[in-house]
């Protein structure tokens, strides 16, 4: 038989036939990565989750024209130079002052979908609009014209251009019915929003946009490099950040990482000092055995080995129950807190398992090596 | 040459001489036997002869060589190549089998072998016994694996302390008997004892008193025959 088979045999039989000992050795280890790795998996997961909580306060990038003329199509240029998966939501806008009751308002037109995502903290009381001739008004503008939902309301819009020959230049109308009352504590609540379609019609023009609200998913230095492509290859639009949304979240995101991570540091402090105390509590009951190996003949180096080996054996099996743990720790937090699930990162592993064995290892280091001062003459007599 | 020879021992604790200019040899293949009170420096002596510790004065020569000065590690190197322990308490390694743990001293000897180490349980009458772990073994059991593990590699010296010490008297007759038969085998025994009974079938007993070499008893009846009858 072979040494180095012997070693393994002996190891595996100290681990498997002193199970109740070296359970409570294990599962101070397996805690330990336990923790580690889910508070990893969260440091590493933060920006995502928290990404999605900010784009709660609304659009972080607008396109604005770059010359005259800025249309729709425009917008999807500048968006396909946007990972999919990033947007959240994009919603352009078109403004024209219209009249009701033969008073000059604001209207904005725009696509429903995509203002609820780059808008979420809108609050609607009623409904938002759907149907083509639906409007959403302003709490201002609901309150000036005394209308509530469910109320129609004529929308009038004189066309600009010139009337030739004396004529009469005939005014658009569209009988709207009031669907929400927009509540935003903003300038929004000045306005009346209804679809681009609707507004196109009233008008009699169709195609120009005036802006586009993009809400992007993504780090500040990612939306710098999409902003940057954008305005490279896309002429016709100008994009750029909302720096009050997007540094916010940037220095959000720091201190919350940076306690993620002070946390993480605590925390793989304290498993080394616990791990550490069970591995000296390990060694000092097994001292007559290292004296009884010290009489047949071990030498030192073989004793440090072989206690080594099992701490790193120890190690290896507390990480790969620390990683499966850890990752299910990691998930219930993300559910609990921010409530999505969280992504599965294969590399932490094996960086788990080898924290946990380099840990196990180091800690059982110290007391292994006093252990070798043992006096080979204790195993003699009834000590 | 003497297989094992002390020259002037002395092992001084502060005031307390544990071992006061103490000179004895054996010879290949003899059998001694060393008794004497507690406190007497029995142990003392053990702890010198297994190179365990070393004496404050004097030398001690094994197969010729002056081991009393060497360091701890050597004296480890020594201890694994050419002597055998036997102990009172057994020290068997509680979670490895009775073969794993003749085997044990294989592997820091040279190389484990199975079929070699089972010969050696065998030999003891515990072959059936191999993939027990020490706490399914009696008493008795414990100590022959304890003998086994001490044969196993073809020491020079077997150093027994107390061997039957935790026996009962079926079992302390085993273990006697094994003696013999190593005894006829041409191994060296040496073999420390309270126990009259055990000490007076070796070839030679050294009483020690005060750390010194009271007497010393040639055992005119040594046959070499068993004198235990168990069966």
């Amino acid at each position: 038989m072979k040494k180095r088979k012997m070693f393994l045999r002996m190891i595996t039989a100290s681990l498997m036939r002193r199970r109740s000992r070296m359970l409570v050795a294990l599962l101070s280890i397996a805690i330990g990565a336990t923790v580690l790795s889910g508070l990893v998996t969260i440091y590493y997961d933060v920006p995502r989750q928290m990404g999605a909580q900010f784009r709660n306060y609304g659009a972080n990038m607008i396109f604005t024209a770059a010359d005259e003329d800025f249309t729709y199509d425009d917008v999807e240029k500048g968006i396909s130079q946007i990972d999919s998966g990033d947007i959240v939501g994009v919603a352009p806008y078109r403004y024209e002052t219209v009249r009701i009751r033969e008073t000059p308002v604001v209207a904005a037109g725009t696509n429903m979908e995509g203002a609820k995502a780059t808008s979420p903290f809108w609050s609607v009381d009623g409904q938002w609009c759907s149907a083509p001739e639906e409007m959403l008004i302003g709490a201002s503008i609901a309150e000036k014209y005394r209308l509530s939902v469910g109320d129609t309301v004529e929308v009038t819009y004189t066309p600009e251009e010139e009337a030739e020959d004396g004529e009469v230049t005939v005014d658009n109308f569209i009988l709207f019915t009031v669907t929400g009352i927009l509540d935003t504590g903003g300038s929004e609540e000045d306005y009346i929003y209804m679809s681009l379609d609707d507004l196109e019609t009233l008008t009699g023009t169709g195609g120009n946009i005036d802006v586009a609200e993009l809400s992007i998913s993504a780090s500040a230095d990612a939306l710098t490099s999409y902003m940057n492509k954008i305005n490279q290859n896309v002429g016709a639009v100008n994009a750029r950040l909302v720096k009050r949304v997007t540094a916010s979240e940037t220095t959000v995101l720091s201190k919350l990482q940076a306690l993620v991570l002070l946390v993480t540091v605590v925390v793989l402090a304290l498993t080394m000092i616990c791990v550490a105390t069970t591995m000296t509590a390990v060694v000092a009951e097994r001292r007559k055995e290292i004296g009884l190996r010290k009489a047949i003949g071990a030498s030192d180096k073989s004793i440090i080995t072989e206690f080594m080996g099992e701490s790193m054996l120890l190690g290896l099996l507390g990480g790969i129950i620390g990683s499966v743990l850890g990752f299910i720790f990691a998930q219930q937090v993300s559910i609990n807190v921010f409530s999505s699930s969280i992504s599965f990162r294969p590399l932490l592993v094996p960086v788990t398992i080898l924290v946990s064995i380099a840990v196990t290892g180091l800690s059982s280091l110290m007391p292994v090596r006093s252990a070798t001062d043992v006096d080979p003459a204790l195993v003699l007599k009834g000590e | 040459m003497s297989l094992l020879e002390l020259r002037n021992i002395y092992k001084i604790y502060g005031e307390l001489h544990a071992l006061d200019n103490v000179s004895l040899k054996v010879e290949k293949g003899e059998w001694v036997s060393i008794m004497g009170p507690s406190g007497s420096g029995k142990s003392t002596m053990m702890n010198i002869i297994g190179c365990m510790d070393k004496p404050t004065k004097g030398e001690v020569l094994l197969d010729g060589v002056d081991i009393s000065k060497e360091s701890a590690k050597n004296l480890t190197n020594v201890r694994r190549d050419k002597i055998g322990l036997i102990f009172q308490q057994f020290h068997l390694v509680n979670y490895l089998t009775a073969l794993e743990n003749v085997m044990l001293a294989q592997y820091y000897h040279s190389m484990p072998d199975e079929k070699e180490a089972l010969e050696a349980l065998d030999r003891v009458g515990l072959a059936d016994r191999a993939k027990h772990l020490p706490s399914q073994l009696s008493g008795g059991e414990q100590q022959r694996v304890c003998v086994a593990r001490a044969l196993i590699n073809y020491p020079e010296i077997i150093l027994a302390d107390e061997p039957t010490g935790n026996l009962d008297e079926a079992n302390e007759a085993i273990v006697v008997d094994l003696f013999h038969k190593l005894h006829n085998e041409g191994t060296t025994l040496i073999v420390v004892t309270h126990d009259p009974e055990v000490a007076e079938v070796a070839q030679r007993t050294l009483v020690l008193r005060s750390g010194k070499l009271a007497k010393e008893v040639i055992n005119e009846n040594f046959t070499g025959q068993i004198k235990f009858d168990h069966e």
